[in-house]
């Protein structure tokens, strides 16, 4: 799994005005690329979300009641959410990923990851 | 509380036994009478004792939720405790007790050992079926079924009988599907033909699992997507009560020859369909909880396919 590939080219060996340009265009992808999505009143927000791939999105459960991420496709599946507990994905490959509450069905988001 | 008629020449009187009755829907106390489940609240005082005295009762508690300790009831463990308590006070002992599910909050082996410990010490059998909270241990059920799987099929399924009833508890937690509702699967719904195959239609038929088997909100997730193809095999048969939990309040519906019941649950209250923005706890005044915990039913007047509600808080 590739976390955050553009640190890895921080800390590689090249001449320093590279790594400076390389840190520029990261930063903001960085910050991007940690997106969260906040499971709230049995509801997935945002329930629609567009990321580069390689990028982790974070689920974070802020009910009362335990919550399970599961992939439509089974491509990926948390362990059950207690309140405050999050889960984290690294999407590595492109493509339309539907998702929905492994405890409450009807609870459903979908993650777009374009190239 | 309605329905009481002191009679002091009843010594420890009717009244009192009502009472523990209603306290007891922590807990819904059902009495088969003329073939008929009956929730004991609904019944007349006479008639009340006279199925205490002579009839076949069993007791209903769901959603104990042991180890949630949120502001909607931070001692759900205690609540529980008040519960079994008062179905060990009950002056007519019943039969056994069901439990529809979420026994414990999150599948944990402590909370498994808390509810075991706190629900057996009231000295009765229980038949237990999961809720989805029951299911979310790292085996995916595996601990439910090691506590409670013996004797049942596939995920947990089972039927017995007992004084002339059938009972059948269902799952319809496990394999749910994206978008969907509560779900018995293919399976599940084969052994249940299988199953009433042998059973005559003169003989009734009790039905619990955790998610209600019809449509109370389905926006909220609460009903089940294969009910239908269950009740349509349930159909030749003239008494049918479905029992239910999962909810966390008391509803009712009569449909044809099948009475939906839900119970209460003992450690939270959630909202009504739709009066919140999402069917998550429901936070009262302290000196409420105990109310929505407490028993209000709806129930089937026999005889006459009607609904007769009586509310009583344990206020």
């Amino acid at each position: 799994m590739i976390r955050f590939p553009s640190r890895v080219l921080v800390v590689s060996p090249v001449p320093f005005g590279l790594a400076a340009i390389l840190i520029m265009v990261a930063m903001p992808l960085n910050a991007a690329d940690q997106p969260m999505v906040k499971i709230e009143n049995f509801a997935f927000t945002p329930a629609v979300l567009t990321i580069k791939q390689g990028t982790t999105v974070t689920f974070e459960n802020d009910d009362d009641i335990p919550h399970l991420v599961v992939a439509n496709d089974a491509s990926f599946r948390s362990k059950a959410l207690d309140t405050g507990d999050t889960y984290a994905f690294t999407f590595t490959k492109v493509g339309d990923y539907a998702y929905f509450c492994g405890l409450h069905p009807h609870m459903q988001g979908r993650i777009t990851v374009a190239p | 509380m309605t329905h009481h008629h002191d009679n002091e020449a009843d010594g420890i009187s009717r009244r009192h036994a009502l009472e523990c009755m209603i306290w007891a829907g922590t807990g819904v106390l059902w009495t088969i009478s003329a073939g008929v489940p009956v929730s004991l609240s609904l019944l007349g005082a006479a008639q009340a004792a006279e199925a205490l005295a002579t009839g076949f009762t069993f007791l209903q508690i769901s959603d104990s939720h042991i180890g949630f300790d949120k502001a909607a009831n931070p001692h759900a463990i205690d609540t529980l405790k008040e519960a079994i308590g008062k179905i060990q006070a009950l002056p007519q002992k019943p039969a056994f007790m069901i439990h529809t599910g979420d026994i414990t909050h999150l599948s944990k082996a402590a909370q498994f050992d808390n509810a075991a410990q706190i629900i057996g010490g009231a000295g009765f059998d229980v038949h237990y079926v999961p809720g989805e909270h029951d299911l979310i241990d790292d085996g995916n059920g595996q601990a439910y079924l090691d506590r409670y799987g013996k004797g049942t099929k596939g995920a947990g399924w089972y039927s017995f009988d007992q004084n002339g009833v059938h009972f059948i508890g269902l799952v319809n937690v496990v394999n749910l599907k994206a978008g969907g509702l509560g779900n018995l699967g293919a399976d599940q719904l084969a052994w249940l033909a299988d199953d009433l195959k042998a059973v005559t239609a003169s003989t009734p038929i009790v039905v619990f699992a955790h998610i209600p088997l019809w449509a109370v909100y389905p926006e909220w997730g609460w009903g089940t997507d294969d009910a239908a193809q269950a009740l349509a095999l349930l159909k030749r048969f003239g008494s049918v009560t479905i029992l239910n939990g999962h909810i966390h309040q008391i509803m009712q519906k009569v449909e044809g020859n099948v009475t939906f019941h839900t119970a209460r649950s003992t450690a939270f209250p959630q909202p009504a369909p739709g009066t919140a923005a999402s069917p998550g706890p429901m936070t009262v005044p302290a000196g409420q909880l105990r109310s929505l915990l407490g028993t209000s039913s709806v129930t089937l007047k026999q005889g006459g396919q009607d609904l007769a509600i009586i509310d009583s808080t344990l206020a």
